[in-house]
């Protein structure tokens, strides 16, 4: 104890170690790998060599483009859905739910005890061709004759929206939560409509639990191909999809890393973006 | 049989998903490290002492061999237990070719030992395995019953004497299709790539010998030896079917639940499949071997460097008997490349026996080929096709 005493400035570098450590180890050290790995050359008979083959990069760029694009597109709009299921739901548990609130939030929850990976393939057996959903909306004429839902991008969209809802449902909760009712009130003694008071109070004190939310729902979707593989047609495979392929089928691990490379520098992008987006509506906000 | 086939199929299911979310991507990451010295690998040398090791390593693919009722044991190892005295230790670790030698190369390339005996693995691959140097010779002496080897599997061009090699299941891919859907058979490619009536009921399967192969085959080309003209022909005409959305999926096993859900109409297929887990679910749904040509893979058991030659080589024996195998094959359901099974499988199961998609005609075997073990390992072709799958 003497010694830090006498060495009060350790202490945060000493409470913070373990931390630090575990990201060097588990993100810092794989993330030097593949990008040491993304600018090798070679075959996998012969063996990767390190050359600075930039060209992985280039490669990434031009030969995949559509399905970057794809991939962002597919997150963005599912996350919009997600955002716009969530919102109305987080807000009822968070306010009006009372003592079954923590009944709604296991509700929520409760598909995340089932694996990821099983939940997709139920939906291949909701939206079957010759299923009762389909079915159904066939007899509505949502649907046509012989039109289907699984093996479109509808499915897939939906598929990586459902998967990723509780993501964007539970820090929507949490922020609507911490809300304290009595700047609710405030705002309506001060002849707020209850919309205004929506708008200018409850929604900008939720703004923490939006940003959380989409950002946790926007990155593993952008980069998800469970979905595009089991719910999806050749022609709705996403960069997820490819990175795989270039990994297991055609062990070109260099292509693969620049690849990913580029998915985390592309989301890291956006997120900048968005992130100063949604900073300044908060300033104007409050 | 019947509630065996059941169970087979839950678990084939399970294994459907289990290989998606394993983490290939990580495992063949490591594998990808420190491949650079390729020394170390004496092709092929063999020193073989006449003793049985106390354990041997068995890595093969999931549910391919024989288990009991209750899934607890798998009685022709534990026979061979007792009548050697080497225990088994059976491994399921082979999901994918390519991912289970990302994950050993960097040993084989050094020619360490990676603690396996036996390894099971389809003809391409063992190809490249021989070629890399990275199995051993087998001891011929030990094998007396290699002569029930089926007559057309004696001499594949990557090892011509099965100086390295013997066939574990063959299999057949054909199109299978539901006939109460189609309202009549499809037996051609062309009938699959572009009958209006199939659109977006088709499914093709992600591996290339098969698909590329039997579409080569119908496109005239010569499937046994490729050539890139051949190649992009048939590329060509499965790129138009994915642009207009006849084919909707490309698949591993799981086209099996596309075809029981009736999604799909119409698909290439493995012969072992429709008969352990489609047929028994819907028998509307048939199987044929395509006139132009269909496709006859091999997996097969090798000895890795560092496996105890002798003991892999007293088990291959042990499974060649024809009584063993046919109580493997009644399990399996696949193809059988020993001579004498058929015999041996009627006092099982008669039904068994009887079935073509198990002991094929002559004729059926006459319209198959052996796709081209170099091209299925060729870079620039693995690229294009998985371009074409949508990836």
């Amino acid at each position: 104890m003497d010694f830090l005493h006498r060495h009060r400035w350790l202490t945060p570098y000493l409470l913070l170690g373990p931390g630090l450590a575990w990201l060097a180890v588990f993100f810092v050290v794989p993330l030097f790998y593949l990008g040491y790995t993304s600018l090798q050359a070679g075959d996998i008979l012969t063996g990767y060599t390190f050359k600075w083959a930039w060209e992985n990069y280039s490669d990434a760029f031009t030969l995949y483009r559509p399905h970057f694009l794809r991939s962002l597109q597919y997150a963005g709009v599912a996350t919009a859905i997600a955002f716009l299921i969530s919102y109305p739901l987080s807000y009822w548990i968070a306010f009006r739910a009372g003592r079954w609130k923590n009944l709604f939030l296991l509700l929520v929850i409760a598909p995340f005890f089932v694996t990821y990976l099983i939940r997709t393939i139920a939906w291949k057996t909701i939206l079957a061709d010759q299923g009762p959903v389909v079915d159904f909306l066939r007899t509505v004429q949502l649907v046509s004759d012989d039109g289907r839902l699984l093996a479109t991008t509808t499915a897939v969209v939906a598929g990586i929206t459902y998967n990723y809802l509780p993501f964007m449902a539970l820090p929507l909760y949490v922020s609507l939560e911490q809300i304290d009712h009595r700047l609710i009130e405030a705002a309506q003694d001060l002849y707020a409509s209850r919309v205004q008071a929506f708008f200018r109070v409850t929604f900008p004190l939720s703004l923490p639990g939006v940003f959380a939310g989409t950002l946790l729902t926007f990155i593993p979707a952008a980069g998800d191909f469970i979905n595009a593989e089991l719910l999806g047609t050749p022609r709705q495979q996403m960069i997820g999809n490819v990175i795989q392929s270039k990994f297991k089928e055609i062990a070109d691990y260099p292509q693969a890393a620049a690849l990913s490379f580029v998915l985390m520098a592309t989301i890291l992008v956006a997120i900048v973006v968005y992130t100063r987006v949604i900073g300044t509506e908060r300033a104007t906000a409050g | 049989m019947t509630h065996s086939i059941t169970r087979r199929e839950l678990l084939r299911r399970a294994a459907v998903g289990g290989a998606a979310v394993s983490l290939p991507s990580i495992l063949a990451a490591c594998g990808g490290e420190g491949i650079e010295g390729q020394t170390g690998a004496q092709p092929g040398t063999t020193s073989v002492t006449k003793e049985l090791a106390d354990e041997l390593v068995f890595a093969n693919w999931p549910f391919y061999i024989d288990v009991s009722d209750d899934e607890k044991t798998r009685p022709s190892l534990d026979q061979f237990t007792a009548e050697t005295g080497v225990k088994v230790r059976y491994l399921e670790e082979v999901n994918d070719n390519e991912e289970w030698f990302g994950k050993y190369q960097a040993q084989l390339a050094q020619g360490d030992d990676i603690g396996r005996d036996i390894v099971v693995l389809t003809d391409w691959m063992a190809a490249r395995m021989i070629r890399l140097g990275y199995v051993q010779k087998k001891d011929k002496s030990a094998i007396p019953n290699e002569e029930n080897l089926v007559a057309n599997l004696t001499s594949p061009g990557w090892d011509p004497q099965r100086e390295f090699s013997l066939p574990w299941q063959s299999g057949i891919t054909g199109i299978a299709y539901n006939e109460k859907r189609t309202g009549g058979p499809v037996t051609t490619i062309e009938q699959l790539l572009t009958d209006p009536k199939l659109k977006g009921r088709v499914t093709m399967l992600t591996e290339m010998p098969d698909t590329m192969g039997i579409t080569m085959a119908a496109t005239g080309g010569d499937p046994e030896k490729v050539t890139a003209d051949a190649f992009d022909t048939a590329i060509d005409m499965i790129q138009q079917a994915v642009d207009s959305g006849q084919i909707r999926r490309f698949t591993g096993n799981d086209y099996v639940e596309d075809m029981l859900q009736e999604n799909v109409w119409a698909g290439l297929a493995w012969s072992g499949d429709v008969v352990a887990s489609i047929q028994p679910e819907n028998p509307d749904i048939k199987f044929t071997v395509v006139d132009t040509g269909s496709h006859i893979w091999t997996d097969n058991m090798l000895i890795p460097l560092g496996g105890d030659v002798f003991t892999a080589s007293t088990y291959m024996n042990y499974v060649y008997d024809p009584a063993v195998q046919a109580q493997i094959e009644a399990w399996v359901n696949y193809i059988c490349p020993v001579e004498g099974t058929q015999e041996e499988i009627a006092k099982i199961d008669e039904s068994l026996a009887e079935n073509e998609l198990i002991f094929p005609t002559d004729e059926m075997r006459s319209k198959t080929f052996i796709f081209d073990a170099e091209a299925a390992d060729d870079p620039d072709y693995k690229e294009q096709f998985q371009a074409v799958i949508g990836a």
